[in-house]
C-alpha cells in the first residue's frame, strides 16, 4: 500500500504528476476538438439544411465519410498525411518546413471528427424548434445573424444537449487514440509510468479512475447547463 | 364575448383621405401546381381595420403572410407605408425579395400575430417582449422594459412578466403575443387567425385586446373566422373565394345584404 501510494506521488520519485500533466493535455484536447466541432457542426448543419445543392453534398460526403472510417484510422492518416501534406504545400510555395505541435494536430483531427457528429446532433436539434418561433423571428425583421443567435441556437439547445454530452464523453475518452501518434497524453502518461515502474495494474487502474472522475465532473456540469437550457420547459415530472 | 355588444358605436372610421399604409396589387401565388391567390388586391388605409373572410384554402392566410413576405408572392405589388417590396427571381425562378434589408427594415414596422402565438420559448414574456425592440430596432434595454411592463400590464399580464410561455394557457399567450407586436408600435398590426387555436372559453379575452386596439384606431389586417366579431371591429370586409376577392365592402354590407351566392351560403354556413 505505500509502495503504491508512493507510486503516485504527485513529486518525484512518484508519477502522480505525470499523469496529471498527461490529464490535463487530455481535456486541453478534448476541449478544443469538441469547440472546434460545434463550430462545424452548427455550419454544417446549416449548410446541409438551408445550403444549396453543391454544399449539401458536400457536407454529406464528408459526415459519412467520417463517420464510416475508424477513428483510429482517421487518426493516424489526417495525422502523418496532414502535416505531410502542409510541409509539401509549404516547401512546394517555397517556405521553410514547420514543425506542428501535437496540441494543434490534435485538435484539428479530432476536432474534424467530431464535426461530422455534431453536424447530424446540430441538425436534428434545429428541426426540433418549432418552426413557428423561426417564422415569428423572421416576421419581426431579425437579420439571419440576429436569429441564430438569438432564436436559433438558444431554441435549439434543449434538444442538442443530450447528443452533445455524449460527444464531449466521447472526445475525453478519443485523446487517448492521440498516444499512438505520441502526442503526451492521460493513456501515454500512464504507459510511460506503468513501462518504467512495471506496476501496470496501479497506473492503469489510476487512469481508469481519473478518466471516471473526469466524466463525473462532466455530467456534473453538463446537467446544469440542461437544467438552464430547458429553463423555458416544464419538467417531464410535472407532467406526468 | 366581453365588450362585444358595444362595440359597434365607437367604432373608428376611417377618413378617404388617410394615407394608404398597406396596398396590395393583382397579387398571384403559386406553390408550385397550386394556385393559391389569383390576383387579389387589397388596400388598408391609417385607421382602417380590414377583415379577410373565407373559407378554408381560400387563401386568406397566404393573402396575409405576402404582406410580410412570409410567403414570397409570385408576382403582384405589396406596398407598405407607401414603399414597394422589391422583389427579384432566385437562382431556381423562385420571387424572393430584391433586398434584405429593405424587407427587415418593412416587418419591423409590422407587427404579426400568429394562430399558434409563436411565442418564443427559451424567453419569459417581459424578454419576448423586448426582444425584437432592443435588438432589431436598436431601443435602449431599460427603456424597452418599462414599455414592455405598460404593454403586458395593458393585456393583462403585469404579474406574468417572468414566467416562461410553456406555464400560460392559450389565450394569455396569444394576449402576450399581441404585446410583442404592441411593443415595435407597429404602422399596422397583421392578425392571422388569432382565436382559432384556442379553447372556446378564452377566445373572448383575447377578441376584447384586439377590439380595444380597433376602437383606438389602430390600424389593422384581421384574418379571422369569427363573423360576430369581424361585424363590429371591421370598416371594411373582404371575402376571399378560391383565390380571388368574391365580395368586399363595409360590414354591414357583407353581412347584413351580400350579393354573391356563395358569400350568402358562407355566412349561413358559418352563422
Amino acid at each position: 500500500m505505500a509502495r503504491i501510494i508512493e507510486l503516485l506521488s504527485p513529486t518525484p520519485p512518484g508519477w502522480g504528476g505525470t499523469l496529471l500533466v498527461g490529464l490535463l493535455h487530455s481535456v486541453e484536447i478534448a476541449a478544443g476538438a469538441f469547440g472546434l466541432g460545434l463550430v462545424i457542426g452548427i455550419c454544417g448543419a446549416y449548410g446541409k439544411l438551408y445550403g444549396g445543392p453543391v454544399v449539401r453534398d458536400l457536407l454529406a460526403v464528408y459526415t459519412t465519410i467520417v463517420r464510416a472510417v475508424p477513428e483510429l484510422v482517421l487518426i493516424l492518416l489526417l495525422y502523418y498525411a496532414g502535416t505531410d501534406l502542409i510541409n509539401q504545400l509549404l516547401t512546394a510555395m517555397g517556405y521553410q518546413r514547420i514543425d506542428i505541435s501535437g496540441l494543434v494536430a490534435g485538435i484539428a483531427v479530432l476536432g474534424f471528427v467530431q464535426g461530422a457528429y455534431s453536424t447530424e446532433v446540430m441538425r436534428g436539434a434545429i428541426l426540433a424548434i418549432p418552426q413557428g418561433q423561426i417564422e415569428a423571428a423572421r416576421a419581426y425583421g431579425m437579420s439571419p445573424g440576429l436569429l441564430l443567435r438569438r432564436i436559433t441556437l438558444p431554441a435549439m439547445l434543449p434538444f442538442a444537449i443530450p447528443g452533445l454530452a455524449n460527444l464531449w464523453l466521447i472526445a475525453t475518452k478519443d485523446t487517448a487514440l492521440l498516444a499512438v501518434v505520441g502526442f503526451f497524453e492521460l493513456t501515454l502518461a500512464t504507459r510511460q509510468a506503468a513501462g518504467v515502474t512495471k506496476a501496470y495494474l496501479t497506473f492503469f487502474l489510476a487512469a481508469g479512475v481519473i478518466y471516471l472522475l473526469l466524466t463525473l465532473v462532466s455530467n456534473l456540469i453538463i446537467g446544469r447547463i440542461e437544467v438552464w437550457a430547458r429553463r423555458g420547459m416544464p419538467s417531464l415530472k410535472e407532467a406526468r | 364575448m366581453i365588450a362585444q355588444g358595444t362595440a359597434p358605436a365607437l367604432k373608428y372610421t376611417a377618413q378617404n383621405d388617410a394615407a394608404e399604409a398597406i396596398h396590395v396589387e393583382n397579387l398571384h401565388k403559386r406553390f408550385g401546381e397550386l394556385h393559391v391567390l389569383k390576383g387579389v388586391s387589397l388596400s388598408a388605409r391609417d385607421g382602417e381595420v380590414i377583415a379577410i373572410i373565407g373559407g378554408s384554402g381560400s387563401g386568406k392566410s397566404t393573402l396575409l403572410r405576402c404582406i410580410n413576405c412570409l410567403e414570397n408572392p409570385t408576382s403582384g405589388i405589396v406596398r407598405v407605408n407607401g414603399e414597394e417590396i422589391r422583389m427579384k427571381a432566385d437562382s431556381h425562378g423562385h420571387t424572393v425579395p430584391a433586398d434584405r434589408k429593405q424587407i427587415e427594415r418593412i416587418r419591423s414596422k409590422l407587427g404579426m400575430v400568429f394562430q399558434n402565438f409563436n411565442l418564443w420559448s427559451h424567453m419569459t414574456l417581459i424578454e419576448n417582449v423586448i426582444e425584437v425592440p432592443v435588438h432589431v430596432l436598436g431601443v435602449k434595454r431599460d427603456v424597452a422594459i418599462a414599455e414592455a411592463e405598460k404593454l403586458l400590464a395593458r393585456v393583462g399580464l403585469a404579474e406574468k412578466r417572468d414566467v416562461y410561455p410553456a406555464y400560460l394557457s392559450g389565450g394569455q399567450q396569444q394576449r402576450a403575443a399581441i404585446a410583442r407586436a404592441l411593443a415595435i408600435n407597429p404602422r399596422v398590426m397583421l392578425f392571422d387567425e388569432p382565436t382559432s387555436a384556442l379553447d372556446p372559453e378564452l377566445i373572448g379575452e383575447v377578441l376584447k385586446v384586439i377590439g380595444d386596439l380597433a376602437r383606438e384606431g389602430r390600424t389593422m389586417v384581421l384574418v379571422t373566422h369569427e363573423m360576430k366579431f369581424a361585424r363590429e371591429v371591421a370598416t371594411h370586409v373582404v371575402y376571399l373565394y378560391n383565390g380571388l376577392v368574391e365580395e368586399e365592402g363595409p360590414p354591414e354590407q357583407i353581412f347584413g345584404a351580400p350579393k354573391s351566392e356563395r358569400l350568402k351560403q358562407f355566412i349561413r354556413n358559418i352563422g
